[in-house]
């Protein structure tokens, strides 16, 4: 059972003393929203053992649950926590040797058990270990985004399913299904060797950035779990670049989601309906997120090594500055894009480029450029349609732009994306009139 | 494989199809989502349904037919239309589910097809 829920349930029960009772429940928030990933992280990358670390650390919290409110809140609760788990993982491999026959493991936890007992005052981080395990190639790839949200921020498995749409039933099999894989497996709990590091680490990148994505389609509730989820995203961008302070691309990742994430209050009206991105009042961006976003993108710029999400972020960044200057430099954004399609070809890249293109002055390119991208890749993909009925309408081709637009409204999952792309739609109809 | 996109709506559903304001825009969006689908060359076989109340309801009972006038029963909800479609997964099924307006503020329900070795699957036009 994850901690969350764990504690939720321990509260219903409320058997224990009053007194001590917030004392400790802010503890274990605090201990879970900070160290969750980091226990469990060292304890799997010693067991191979994902659900067994997990099982673990929800006996630990019990343990505390019971404890604190009598002993009081130890100075290091972390540590205490991680003893307790540590304790219970030597106790059930004593008594599951069908399991666990290692006495190597056995061995070499108790050890472990002494310095800590010694020391205790940090003990290793080893969360990029199990970030790589997460998005490891043998891991299903529906499965690598759940997995690191679940594992390194201690998000439950309901949560993360509504977020991504699928019953909590089956999302807890896929999240099982990963972990006896990589306990099975053996997938081992290392940093990749050098000459693997670009592919594997952007794996790691694309898995935190469907968290992003995921919670950002639906963006027009934002108290939903979608909304939540994005910034939960934005949680593991900033462990990623505290792992990795070094890497481009960790930065650069985590200034695409903030200024995205900036922009969350500006998408919609008060009344729910969509705004586009040009048309968006830049007084309700969000100054320390976009400042935020600028910073990291400066510390990626001195690496002086570009990547996709830093190209991605450098046009967040154009369209930025349009809080300040009024007017957004497409010329800019178009060069950029003429970049990011070099490097990674994908879909949204060349609509991105086209409607560049387009807004920098020269529609009819833009729309060649549509026409380039082959047919079997636009059939069913929603932003090519609307940018298609957004170049067409440029060009006063208004029956082509309400087709393609209709295409558009119907293939969008967003009830307030839907509703501005038929009213445009009705718009022309009026027009055509 | 084949599944069912199945339609249900409350009176308020149904009324929102011959609402003189919201009607447009709820056929424009609904119209926009039939041709993206049919567009995709996933659609078999579809249809819209009139309200309830019109529909008749039969009966075969001892040799004799008895028709009477519906609505078929008293729930609050009943079947608008569907879209039979063919798709390689659930999962694609699903999000052409998510992608109908009817989803976002009616329901839609998605059910499998039995398959053609099934003695009691449906004969349908290949």
């Amino acid at each position: 059972m994850p901690a969350a829920a764990q504690i939720r349930t321990i509260q219903a029960k409320g058997d224990f003393s009053s007194m001590n009772e917030s004392a400790t429940h802010s503890a274990i928030e605090t201990v879970i929203r900070q160290s969750y990933g980091q226990i469990i992280a060292y304890l799997a990358a010693r067991s191979g053992d994902v659900a067994g670390a997990e099982d673990a650390l929800s006996d630990a919290f019990l343990a505390a649950l019971r404890r604190w409110p009598v002993d009081g809140v130890p100075d290091k609760p972390e540590a205490w926590l991680l003893r307790a788990a540590r304790n219970r993982l030597i106790d059930s491999a004593r008594h599951d040797q069908v399991r666990l026959r290692s006495s190597e493991y056995l061995q070499q936890i108790a050890e472990e058990a002494q310095t800590m007992a010694t020391t205790l005052d940090s003990f290793p981080d080893e969360r990029l270990k199990l970030l790589f395990v997460c998005a490891h190639p043998a891991i299903d790839v529906a499965a690598r985004t759940p997995l690191m949200l679940q594992t390194v921020l201690g998000i439950d498995a309901a949560r993360i399913a509504s977020a991504f749409l699928i019953s909590p039933k089956a999302m807890s099999q896929r999240l099982v299904r990963a972990k006896t894989k990589i306990r099975d497996a053996a997938i081992p709990f290392r940093v990749p060797e050098p000459q693997e590091w670009s592919e594997r680490f952007s794996f790691v990148l694309d898995a935190t950035y469907a968290a992003y994505t995921a919670g950002w389609e639906s963006g027009s509730d934002s108290s939903s779990t979608h909304g939540a989820l994005a910034e939960e995203a934005i949680v593991l961008g900033r462990v990623l670049v505290s792992l990795m302070p070094s890497e481009p691309e960790a930065h650069g990742l985590l200034a695409l989601m903030l200024h995205c994430q900036a922009r969350r209050k500006a998408r919609h009206t008060t009344e729910g309906f969509y705004i586009p991105l040009d048309r968006q009042d830049t007084s309700r961006w969000s100054w320390p997120l976009m400042q935020e976003a600028e910073e990291h993108l400066r510390l990626a710029a001195s690496f002086n090594c570009m990547g996709r999400f830093q190209l991605e972020a450098a046009i967040q960044s154009v369209h930025a500055r349009r809080a300040v200057t009024r007017e957004t430099d497409w010329q800019a954004i178009a060069l950029l894009y003429e970049g990011l399609v070099r490097i990674a070809p994908l879909i949204g890249s060349l609509v991105g480029r086209a409607v560049a293109l387009a807004q920098a002055g020269d529609p009819a390119a833009g729309l060649g450029a549509l026409d380039a991208i082959p047919p079997g890749r636009i059939a069913t993909y929603q932003p090519y349609w609307a940018a298609r009925g957004h170049l067409l309408h440029l060009l006063h081709r208004n029956d082509e732009a309400r087709k393609a637009w209709e295409y558009a409204a119907g293939l969008t999952d967003d009830p307030a994306l839907r509703r501005y792309l038929t009213e445009r739609i009705i718009e022309l109809a009026d027009g055509c009139r | 494989m084949k599944y069912m996109l199945i339609f249900h709506g409350s009176k308020a559903d149904f009324d929102r199809r011959t609402d003189p304001k919201k009607g447009p825009i709820f056929w424009s969006e609904f119209m926009a989502y039939v041709h993206a689908i049919q567009n995709a060359g996933v659609v078999i076989a579809g249809a819209g349904l009139e309200i309830p109340e019109n529909g008749k309801i039969v009966r075969v009972r001892d040799g004799s037919s008895q028709v009477q006038d519906g609505p078929y029963a008293e729930t609050k909800e009943s079947l608008a239309g569907f879209l039979l479609i063919e798709v390689p997964s659930l999962e694609v099924a699903l999000d052409w589910a998510k992608k109908s307006p009817w989803a976002t503020h009616a329901t839609v329900e998605v059910r499998g097809i039995l398959p053609p070795g099934d003695v009691r699957a449906p004969i349908l036009p290949a």
